[in-house]
């Protein structure tokens, strides 16, 4: 009974509260953990797209998925060579 | 030409096995010709649950290997009119077969059956993959608890990449005393997260262990309120448009909703 009070004067989360919370957190790493052979992909499918309008420099290529608390980003590192020529 | 349906999870002894042979059963209850296929080799156990393990003369792995005739490996449940299990070989490993053999086996079973059933291992390895690799439809078993809805969420990412049909989710163990007061994740918290279509929910119910003791499904029993819960499943599994009976419905916000405004029932 003292449990319910509390809760209902808001003192105490109820523990699926909680149990959301935490699965929420644990899926938005989960969700974006990238395999290694995924990011290989990615990053290939990256440099043709990019070299399509600048000449980059495949070596110094670097993906890698970045994660701060609840949210998450896609960092590139992309050694740009010569910038083409726009096509007429 | 049949419909192959794995059920799956993650997570162990979340209920996968309990639900292959509940949801088998009211299918052949209803008429139509199912093959029950354990998937879990080295562990297999749909045989004890259905009380079929005195009668396995071959197995999954002997009729891969061409040792035995899939017919002679099918064990007939005397209790039904037309309900067989393949049995998982139980002295060998998951790598005895592999997903190309286990889809070409899958392939046969639907040619002679209405319904495949594939009772799927924990796990997301070469089990698993064996498991989902003849199936048209992916059901997913999952319990109110973090660990299993995390292990569930990477399940269905791996179906989706497969670009299977989208995988449909049944909750399992479901305590409506503990989601009333709070103290248990609901129908429509797991679904939020997990973002799939729901084919039903089975309460947590002691007929299920007295079932699983005698070797009868729990769909057997008329009393069963889990036994209930996979009948409903069943006919949604047959294109029925059944509507989540009470029990599913007080464990959701709608039932909360109803219990404040004291319209029950
Ligand atoms: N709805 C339920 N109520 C009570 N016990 C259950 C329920 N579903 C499953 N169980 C029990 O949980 C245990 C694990 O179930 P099982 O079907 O073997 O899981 P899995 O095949 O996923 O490992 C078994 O002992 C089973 O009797
Ligand atoms: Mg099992």
């Amino acid at each position: 009974m003292f449990d319910l009070l509390a809760r209902v004067f808001g003192r105490e989360e109820s523990s699926k509260t909680v149990a959301k919370e935490r699965l929420r957190l644990v899926l938005v790493h989960d969700r974006t953990s990238l395999s290694p052979e995924t990011l290989e992909h990615l990053k290939d499918d990256l440099i043709r797209v990019i070299s399509e309008y600048l000449e980059i420099d495949d070596h110094g290529f670097r993906v890698d998925v970045a994660r701060q608390d609840d949210s998450m980003a896609l960092v590139a590192n992309i050694p740009v060579k010569w910038v083409k020529r726009p096509a007429p | 030409m049949g419909e192959a349906i794995v059920i799956t999870s993650g997570k162990g002894g979340v209920g996968k096995t309990t639900t292959t042979a509940n949801l088998g059963a009211a299918l052949a209850q209803a008429g139509r010709k199912v093959a029950l296929v354990d998937a879990d080799i080295g562990l297999r156990n749909l045989d004890v649950v259905m009380g079929l393990e005195n009668r396995i003369v071959y197995d999954l792995v002997d009729v891969v290997e061409g040792f035995a005739k899939l017919k002679n490996a099918l064990i007939k449940d005397k209790r039904f009119e037309n309900l067989y299990l393949l049995p998982a070989a139980q002295t060998r490993d998951k790598t005895a077969v592999s997903p190309e053999q286990m889809a070409e086996l899958v392939g046969r079973l639907k040619d002679e059956f209405d319904y495949v059933l594939v009772d799927s291992p924990a796990g997301i390895e070469q089990g698993f993959r064996n498991a989902v690799a003849g199936a048209d439809k992916a059901l997913v078993v999952a319990t109110p608890e973090v660990s299993s809805v995390r292990d569930a969420d990477r399940i269905i990412g791996l179906l989706e990449a497969q670009e299977k049909h989208k995988p449909s989710l049944i909750i399992n163990r479901i305590r409506p005393n503990m989601v009333r007061r709070g103290d248990m994740m609901d129908i429509d918290d797991m679904i939020e997260i997990l973002a799939i279509e729901l084919l039903g929910v089975v309460p947590e119910d002691e007929t299920i262990v007295v079932s699983t003791n005698r070797g009868e499904p729990a769909v057997l029993n008329p009393q069963s309120r889990a036994g209930e819960a996979y009948r409903n499943i069943t006919r949604r599994l047959m294109g029925e448009d059944v509507p989540l009976f009470k029990l599913e419905e007080e464990s959701g916000f709608l039932g909360r909703i109803r219990k404040l405004m004291g319209l029950r029932g």
